[in-house]
C-alpha cells in the first residue's frame, strides 16, 4: 500500500458510504469503520519503521502540474505518523458515536465525515506546498456541510462563520505559498513547490517576514490563537458531536502541525522575530480562553473555550523552539485530541438524554448516572492536567521548555493551570453534583458508550504514564525541523569528506 | 482572397451558412427541434473545421482578420459553449407556445460576430463583430416578450449598447484622425513614435475603453448587468455571460497586447483601479441579492475584476491565466444557468434563493451539479475554479502585483458568502411543499446529461488542469 492509498481509503470509503446508505444504513457504517480501521492499522504498522537517509519513512512523488512545477508529493515521518494515527483513531470513534445519534441522511453524513479525514490525512502527508494547500482547503467544505446540515439550532451562522474564517485565511496562505515559490524561482531559476527544496531558500528579510505572516495567520486561525479564535466556540457548540470531536481533536491540530512543519523551518529568521509575540499570543490565549470558559452556561461552548486555552500551550511550545517544549507540543496535541474529544462525546451523550446544553438545567447527575459521572470526572481531571494523564506530560514539558526562554510569560502561562482547575471542577460541580434539577431519570452509559470512553481513557493514561514511545517517534523529525537546512547540508558534506 | 484564406475562414463561413440554412428550412417547416438540430449540426461542423482551418496556409486576411491559434482556441471555446446554450434553449423554449425557430438564427448570427472578434485585428472588424454580436442579443434578451421584465431588459440593453457603440466609434475615429490607420499592427508601430499623452490618442483610447468596459461590464460601466441578466431567459443570460464576454475579452487581449497598452503607466493605473473597483463593487452588491440571476450578474463583475489582475500582470503567464480562467469560469457559469433553466417553470425563471431551498433532498443530482458549479465559482479544490485562481495568483505574483493579489484574495473571501447562501439553502431541509411543484423540463434527460458533462469537465480540469493548460500555453498570437 502506498501513501496515496492512505488518503484514497477514506476518500473512496466516503463515496461508497454515500452510495450504499440508500440500501443499507448499517453497511454504510461498517464500510466507514472498515476504511478507517485499515487506515489505522496500516499507520501503526509503520510505527517502528526506520526512516530513510533524508528523514522520511516513506516518500512518493508524481508530476501533477508541470507548468508550475507542482507535484503530487507525499512523505511520511514520525510527526505525521502520530497525527495520522490520531486522525484515524478519532475518526473511528466518531463513526461509533454517530451509530445511534445520526439517523437522518446517514450516507451523506459519513461521506462528509470521511472526506474531512481524507483531507486531514492529506494535510499531514503533503510535502508539496501546493498539494498541502489543496488538502488544507479540501477538509473545510465537508466540515462546513457537517455543521450546516446536522448541527444544532444556530448551525447556519456557525457554519458560515467557520467557512469564512478558514477560507479567508486560506487565501492568504495561497498567496504566501505562491509568493514563496516565485521568490525561490528568482533565486535559483527553478519554479518548484517541493518542500524539501524550498527549505533552502534564502529570502530577503522583508519578503521572508511577509510570507511568514501569511503562513502564520492561516495556521493561527486554525489553531485558533487568541485574536482569531472567535469562530471556534460557534462552530463547536453548533456542530454535531462527531463534528465537534473531529474539529477539536484533529482540525485544530493541523494548525499546530503547520507551524511546526512549515513556519519554523521555512522562515527561521522571521520566525525568530515573531517568536516573542507568538508566545505572548499563546499566553493571552491560555488565560483568556480559561476566563471565557468559566463564563459560559452552554456546556459545549465551555469545552470549546477550554480548547482555546489548551491550544495556547501549543503556540507557546512551538515558538519556545527547543526540544523539550516541542516534544511537549506533540504530546499536548495528542492528549488534547483525546481529552477534549472525550469531553465533547460526554456533552453529546448528555445532550442525547436531556436535549439541552444549558448548564443551569443540569445538576445531580452523579446519583442518576454514576458511570457517566465517573468518566466525566476523569476527563475533567485530564483537562486540568492531572499527573498521570497525557495532558500533564504535555503541559509540563511545554512549560519546562519555555521557562528557559521566556521566564515571565511562562509564569503567567502556568497560572493558566489554576484557571483550568477552576473550569474543569466547575463542569463537574455544575453537572454532576448538587440537587437534581428537572431531570429525574437519566439512563447511564450503555456498553458502546462505555467502550468508547474507555478507549479514550486508556489512551490518556497510557500517554501519561509511558510517553516514551511517542516521544521517540517524534524526536527525529522534530530535531530535523529545528535544524536549519544549511547546517544539515554542512554536516552531510563533512561526513562525506571524513573518510 | 485565395482558397487558403477561405479555408482559414471556414468556422465563420460555416456558422454564417448555418444561419442561412436554418432560415431557409424554417420557411418550409416550422419545427423547433429541426431548427435546433440544424444549429447544433452547423456548430459541430464549424468546430470540426477548426483543425482544417488551422492547417491553412494563411496568417492574415488583410487587413481585417488574423489567423492564429489564439483566435482558433477562442473560436472553439465559443462554439462549444454555444452548442451547450442551444441544447439548453431548446428545452427551455419548448415550454412556450410561440414561434421559436427564429431564436436559432439570431443565436448563430450573434455567434458569427463573436467568433469574428476572436480574429479581429482592425477597427472595422472589431466594430462589425461587436455590433453583430449585440444586435442579435437585443432580440434574444427580449425573446420571451410576454414577460414584462424581458422587454424592459431588452430596451435597456439596446439603449446602453447603442450609446456605448457610439463611444467606441468616436474613440476609433479620434485615433484614426491622429494616426491615419485602423489596423492594430500599424497602430502599434505608430504608437512607438507618438507619445500617448497626445490629446487625440488619450481621448480616443479612453472612449474606446468605455465601449469595451461596457461589454465586459466592469465598474463603472456595470449598471446594466443585473437587470439584463435577470430579465433575459436563462439560456440567453448564459450566452451573454459567457460567449459575449469571451469574445470581447479575446479582442481586448489582442488589442492591448499587440501594442503593450497594459504596460503604459497611465493605462495600467486605470486598469488597476477598474479591476480593484470591479472586484469590490461586484462582490459587495452581490451580498445583498436574493435573486440568483442578479447575484450571478454582480459576481460576474467581480470575476472580470479577478481576470483583469492577470491581464494587467501580463508577462508570460498573464494571458494564459486569463484564457484559462475565462474558459473554466464559463463552464461553471453555463452549468449554473443550465440548472436555472432546468428548474424554471414556464411562467418565470426560478431565480430566487427560496426556489432552491431543500433542493438537495428533493433532487440530489441536480443540486450536486449546481453545488459543484458554485464551488468552482468560489474556487474550492477539486474544481477547476481552484486551479483558475492559482493561475491568476501566480501571474499576479510573478509580476509582483502584491496589492492586487491580496485584494483578490480578500474579495474572494467576500465572494464566498453569497455563493454559500445558495448552497446552504439547497442543503436545508424544507418543510415547504413549494419546492416540490416543479416538474422535469422537456428533454430533461438530454439537458441533464449536458449539465453533467459540464460538471465533469469542471472536476476533470480541477484535478488535471494541465490537460487544458498545455493547449493554452501552446497558443500563439499573430501580430
Amino acid at each position: 500500500m502506498t501513501l496515496a492509498t492512505l488518503i484514497a481509503l477514506p476518500f473512496a470509503g466516503g463515496l461508497l458510504c454515500w452510495l450504499t446508505a440508500r440500501y443499507s444504513v448499517a453497511a454504510c457504517r461498517w464500510i466507514a469503520l472498515l476504511a478507517l480501521g485499515i487506515g489505522l492499522a496500516w499507520t501503526l504498522a509503520y510505527w517502528n519503521h526506520g526512516s530513510g537517509p533524508d528523514g522520511w519513512i516513506l516518500e512518493e512523488k508524481i508530476s501533477w502540474i508541470p507548468s508550475l512545477g507542482i507535484h503530487f508529493q507525499l512523505s511520511l515521518d514520525g510527526l505525521s505518523l502520530l497525527l495520522i494515527a490520531l486522525t484515524f483513531f478519532l475518526g473511528l470513534l466518531s463513526v461509533l458515536i454517530s451509530w445511534h445519534s445520526i439517523h437522518e441522511r446517514v450516507g451523506f453524513f459519513h461521506f462528509n465525515l470521511l472526506w474531512i479525514l481524507a483531507g486531514t490525512v492529506g494535510v499531514f502527508l503533503a510535502t508539496d506546498l501546493f498539494l498541502f494547500f489543496f488538502f488544507w482547503e479540501m477538509m473545510v467544505l465537508p466540515m462546513f456541510l457537517l455543521i450546516g446540515i446536522w448541527g444544532h439550532a444556530n448551525r447556519n451562522y456557525a457554519a458560515v462563520k467557520f467557512f469564512l474564517f478558514t477560507q479567508a485565511s486560506g487565501l492568504l496562505l495561497l498567496v504566501a505559498i505562491v509568493g514563496l515559490a516565485f521568490a525561490h524561482q528568482q533565486q535559483t531559476g527553478q519554479l518548484t513547490f517541493d518542500y524539501n527544496q524550498l527549505l533552502g531558500s534564502q529570502l530577503q528579510p522583508l519578503a521572508e517576514f511577509w510570507l511568514m505572516l501569511g503562513f502564520f495567520i492561516a495556521f493561527a486561525v486554525k489553531l485558533p490563537a487568541f485574536p482569531f479564535h472567535t469562530w471556534l466556540a460557534d462552530a463547536h457548540s453548533e456542530a454535531p458531536t462527531a463534528g465537534s470531536v473531529i474539529l477539536a481533536g484533529i482540525l485544530l491540530k493541523t494548525g499546530g502541525y503547520g507551524l511546526l512543519r512549515f513556519v519554523l523551518p521555512l522562515f527561521p529568521d522571521a520566525s525568530e522575530t515573531i517568536a516573542p509575540y507568538a508566545v505572548l499570543m499563546g499566553v493571552i490565549g491560555i488565560l483568556y480562553g480559561a476566563l471565557l470558559a468559566f463564563a459560559q452556561t452552554d456546556l459545549k461552548r465551555l469545552i470549546a473555550y477550554t480548547s482555546v486555552s489548551h491550544m495556547g500551550f501549543i503556540l507557546l511550545g512551538v515558538f519556545a523552539w527547543n526540544e523539550v517544549s516541542q516534544q511537549g507540543t506533540v504530546i499536548q496535541m495528542i492528549a488534547h485530541g483525546l481529552s477534549t474529544g472525550a469531553l465533547f462525546i460526554l456533552a453529546g451523550f448528555i445532550y442525547e438524554r436531556i436535549h439541552t446544553r444549558d448548564l443551569d438545567q443540569m445538576g445531580g447527575f452523579r446519583t442518576l448516572a454514576p458511570r457517566l459521572a465517573a468518566f466525566a470526572l476523569f476527563f475533567a481531571m485530564a483537562s486540568l492536567g492531572l499527573p498521570g494523564t497525557g495532558n500533564f506530560i504535555g503541559e509540563f514539558l511545554i512549560l519546562l521548555g519555555t521557562f528557559r526562554e521566556h521566564m515571565v510569560l511562562t509564569t503567567l502561562a502556568a497560572t493558566g493551570l489554576v484557571a483550568a482547575a477552576v473550569y474543569s471542577l466547575w463542569i463537574v460541580q455544575k453537572v454532576f453534583h448538587g440537587k437534581p434539577g428537572k431531570t429525574q431519570s437519566l439512563p447511564d452509559l450503555n456498553r458502546m458508550e462505555t467502550l468508547i470512553l474507555t478507549l479514550l481513557l486508556l489512551g490518556l493514561v497510557g500517554l501519561g504514564l509511558y510517553p516514551r514511545p511517542v516521544l521517540d517517534v517524534a524526536a527525529g523529525p522534530l530535531e530535523a525541523l529545528r535544524t536549519p537546512v544549511y547546517v544539515t547540508a554542512v554536516e552531510t558534506a563533512l561526513k562525506e569528506d571524513a573518510p | 482572397m485565395n482558397p487558403a484564406d477561405l479555408q482559414a475562414l471556414l468556422p465563420i463561413l460555416i456558422v454564417a451558412g448555418g444561419a442561412l440554412l436554418v432560415m431557409l428550412v424554417l420557411s418550409f417547416k416550422r419545427s423547433q427541434t429541426l431548427s435546433s438540430l440544424l444549429t447544433l449540426l452547423s456548430l459541430a461542423a464549424a468546430l470540426a473545421s477548426i483543425p482544417m482551418a488551422m492547417s491553412a496556409d494563411a496568417d492574415r486576411i488583410a487587413p481585417l482578420l488574423v489567423i492564429d491559434s489564439f483566435g482558433f482556441f477562442y473560436q472553439g471555446l465559443m462554439l462549444i459553449l454555444t452548442m451547450v446554450v442551444t441544447i439548453f434553449a431548446h428545452s427551455y423554449l419548448e415550454k412556450f407556445r410561440m414561434e421559436r425557430g427564429e431564436f436559432y438564427i439570431l443565436l448563430l448570427l450573434s455567434l458569427v460576430g463573436a467568433i469574428a472578434l476572436a480574429q479581429a485585428s482592425h477597427f472595422v472588424s472589431l466594430f462589425l463583430g461587436i455590433e453583430l454580436l449585440s444586435v442579435s442579443l437585443y432580440i434574444m434578451v427580449g425573446y420571451i416578450f410576454t414577460r414584462a421584465k424581458a422587454i424592459e431588459a431588452a430596451v435597456k440593453y439596446l439603449f446602453l449598447a447603442a450609446v456605448t457603440s457610439a463611444f467606441l466609434l468616436f474613440g476609433m475615429a479620434l485615433i484614426y484622425a491622429r494616426l491615419g490607420s485602423m489596423d492594430f499592427i500599424t497602430i502599434a508601430h505608430l504608437l512607438r513614435e507618438h507619445p500617448l499623452d497626445d490629446p487625440y490618442l488619450l481621448a480616443g483610447s479612453v472612449l474606446m475603453f468605455v465601449g469595451i468596459g461596457f461589454k465586459l461590464s466592469v465598474v463603472p460601466f456595470h449598471q446594466w448587468t443585473p437587470d439584463i441578466y435577470q430579465g433575459a431567459p436563462a439560456p440567453v443570460t448564459g450566452y451573454l455571460a459567457t460567449v459575449s464576454k469571451i469574445a470581447v475579452m479575446a479582442v481586448t487581449l489582442r488589442f492591448f497586447y499587440s501594442m503593450d497598452l497594459h504596460q503604459q503607466p497611465g493605462i495600467a493605473a486605470a486598469l488597476t483601479l477598474i479591476a480593484a473597483a470591479s472586484m469590490l463593487v461586484g462582490n459587495l452588491l452581490a451580498l445583498f441579492q436574493d435573486n440568483v440571476k442578479r447575484l450571478l450578474a454582480y459576481s460576474s463583475i467581480a470575476h472580470i475584476g479577478y481576470i483583469l489582475v492577470a491581464f494587467i500582470a501580463g508577462g508570460e503567464r498573464g494571458p494564459e491565466a486569463v484564457t484559462f480562467y475565462l474558459s473554466i469560469y464559463s463552464l461553471a457559469l453555463l452549468a449554473a444557468f443550465g440548472v436555472i433553466a432546468y428548474l424554471s417553470p414556464s411562467d418565470r425563471d426560478s431565480d430566487t434563493i427560496d426556489h432552491y431551498r431543500g433542493l438537495f433532498w428533493s433532487r440530489p443530482w441536480i443540486a450536486v451539479a449546481f453545488s459543484i458549479a458554485l464551488f468552482s465559482l468560489i474556487g474550492l479544490p477539486l474544481t477547476a475554479g481552484f486551479m483558475g485562481k492559482l493561475f491568476l495568483v501566480s501571474a499576479g505574483i510573478q509580476a509582483e502585483e502584491w496589492l492586487l493579489v491580496i485584494w483578490l484574495a480578500a474579495n474572494s473571501a467576500i465572494g464566498l458568502y453569497y455563493y454559500l447562501r445558495i448552497v446552504i439553502a439547497m442543503y436545508q431541509t424544507s418543510d415547504d411543499p413549494q419546492s416540490e411543484d416543479s416538474t422535469a423540463p422537456p428533454f430533461a434527460l438530454i439537458i441533464g446529461t449536458v449539465i453533467g458533462l459540464l460538471v465533469l469537465s469542471i472536476v476533470w480540469f480541477g484535478l488535471h488542469p494541465e490537460s487544458l493548460n498545455l493547449w493554452i500555453r501552446a497558443l500563439s498570437t499573430q501580430p
